[in-house]
């Protein structure tokens, strides 16, 4: 079974980012980067599927500037086979990276896509259902457990108020939530062998699609900042506040 | 043109998210809303009593029952021809689906909106709600969804809108419903709750939870909630988590005792009506946003707190 695993390049999640003085966007010039939180969960799993014997091979595709070889390095340090990079300096939107994906699974015959549930930069959660609705494929978004059996995925999901069993024919997409597993530290010896692994690179023209955003970005502002407000003493002097000031109990 | 909203509902009526997206469906035009389910009669019913609704389109088919998002994204793009919006809240049915709807229409769905402008720009939150975004889309048809906190919900009653039942829509058949397990509580939903208890890694363990929060939730009327750090320790299931990965609340009165305030969980609060913190280290972050802070050991604080309840 071949899985293919998309990972964003994002801004480290550990970052406190910054809006840019001219409000056109965040700024990301001398910003650490790393590959999204929630696609490292991805990796892992469709790495723990091959462990298991149940994938034969796993490809990581990003799709955006040069600089994604190195998100794409760290998922083949991890255990992804080969890499494929979708070069363009073009911003990306969820659909034009949902079209480039559906063009990779035709083109490369791929039966299971498993990819984060959302990139914590622009946190739009779009990507995987989108690519599902583009192919035909059944979706398990929100996933915290996958079994694979029976040309069947079993997929447990985040749910509001709990959890959701769903079973899906193969192929399919499945995205990836926080509780699916921890992803492991690539070795240094892993590292070292990533670097021997291939990483080709195309257009997005050549798989035929358009790349052009949908959405403009008219401003981006940073959200109205909260005051703190007071220190209470106790208990007591909590309770007055909430009760008398507040009024909220 | 209207636009149609997808409802969230359960067996008592459409669910609170929905009525805020039916808030921000309003600032658009006319709003037409969606049952779709099994054996829905009776909250179409309640759903066409909603204000603003002018009709309450209604897809009553087994095939609904589960809310899955193939048959559902089939259904709403049937009905797509008649809208330019199309709107969802934010919630686990609604960010299953609507991308898949957004998809199949060839459109750039705008994610979580905290803000409409006008028919074509929005306001969203990105990185977490550190900062917001204001975008304008070029597709014709505007698929979106709703970030419930940020809309005032309508009321549950004071319409009457006409009801209209709309064929099931064809669709594969390649996904199947198996099972649920839901936590069981007699609390309010979180994103429903006019007051919120919760508690982070501070809390120690689950017992703590049950042994000190829960009381003080109950004395209030509040729903629990916790930060990552105690769901990544696992004190509580995940669905009790607030933060950027889990629910984004905006209650009346938010505690959060033992949280240290971590930006991923600042970025599901911090809209609350007003926050208390209660933590014993008085420089944690979480008494930056805190608009009555209380330093101290939770575990003398949480039962002197319910006994003075």
């Amino acid at each position: 079974m071949k899985l293919l695993v998309p990972v964003k390049r994002v801004v480290d999640y550990n970052v406190k980012v910054r809006v840019k003085s001219d409000h056109s966007a965040v700024e990301t010039a001398g910003v650490k980067m790393s590959m999204n939180p929630f696609d490292e969960i991805a990796v892992e799993e469709a790495v723990r599927l091959k462990e298991k014997g149940i994938a034969t091979e796993i490809i990581a595709v990003s799709a955006g500037v040069t600089q994604c070889q190195e998100t794409i390095r760290t998922a083949l340090a991890m255990g992804a086979d080969r890499g494929i990079l979708v070069e363009t300096d073009v911003g990306l939107e969820p659909l034009a990276v949902a079209k480039i994906l559906k063009a990779l699974v035709d083109k490369e015959a791929v039966d299971l896509v498993i990819m984060g549930k959302q990139a914590i930069d622009d946190d739009m959660n779009a990507t995987g259902q989108m690519l599902a609705a583009l192919l035909g494929w059944p979706q398990g978004t929100f996933a915290s457990k996958i079994e694979i059996a029976d040309g069947t995925a079993t997929v447990t999901r985040e749910v509001d108020g709990g959890l959701e069993t769903v079973a899906l024919s193969l192929p399919a997409v499945v995205t990836a939530d926080l509780r699916l597993n921890e992803p492991r530290y690539a070795s240094l010896p892993n590292i070292m062998k990533a670097r021997k692994k291939t990483i080709d690179v195309i257009k997005p023209a050549d798989l035929g699609v358009d790349p052009a955003p949908r959405l403009t970005t008219i401003a981006v502002n940073e959200p109205p900042v909260r005051k703190a407000g007071i220190k209470v003493a106790d208990v007591a002097a909590l309770l007055e506040k909430l009760r008398n000031e507040a009024k909220v109990i | 043109m209207a636009a149609l909203v997808v409802l969230d509902f359960d067996a008592s009526g459409v669910k609170q998210p929905a009525r805020s997206a039916l808030a921000a469906a309003a600032k658009l035009g006319e709003v037409h809303g969606l049952i779709a389910g099994a054996d829905v009669a009776a909250v179409a019913e309640k759903a066409a009593k909603l204000p603003g609704v002018t009709k309450i389109l209604v897809a009553d088919d087994p095939a609904y029952a589960h809310a899955l998002a193939e048959p559902l994204a089939a259904l709403i793009v049937s009905l797509a021809e008649g809208y330019d919006h199309i709107l969802a809240a934010a919630t686990a049915v609604g960010k299953n689906v609507m991308p898949r709807v957004a998809a199949l229409l060839d459109v750039q769905q705008i994610s979580d909106i905290s803000g409409v402008e006008d028919a074509d720009t929005f306001i969203r939150p990105i990185y977490a709600g550190n900062a917001l975004a204001t975008v304008k889309s070029s597709d014709k048809k505007k698929v979106i969804t709703v970030r419930a906190s940020s809309f005032d919900p309508v009321a549950a009653e004071g319409g009457s809108a006409t009801i209209e039942t709309v064929a099931t829509a064809a669709f594969d058949d390649k996904s199947k419903y198996l099972s649920s397990e839901l936590s069981k509580s007699e609390r309010p939903e979180l994103t429903a709750a006019k007051i919120i208890v919760s508690g982070g890694r501070g809390m120690q363990n689950g017992e703590n939870f049950t042994k000190l929060i829960d009381p003080v939730a109950d004395k209030l009327g509040a729903a629990v909630g916790a930060s990552r750090a105690a769901v990544d320790a696992g004190f509580v299931p995940n669905d009790y988590q607030v933060g950027q990965t889990g629910k984004i609340v905006a209650p009346e009165l938010y505690l959060a005792v033992g949280i240290s305030g971590a930006i991923q969980h600042l970025a599901g609060m911090k809209d609350s009506k007003v926050i208390v913190a209660i933590n014993k280290d008085e420089d944690a972050p979480i008494f930056a946003v805190a608009d009555y802070g209380l330093v101290g050991d939770l575990f003398t604080i949480l039962p002197e707190l319910e006994k003075s309840l």
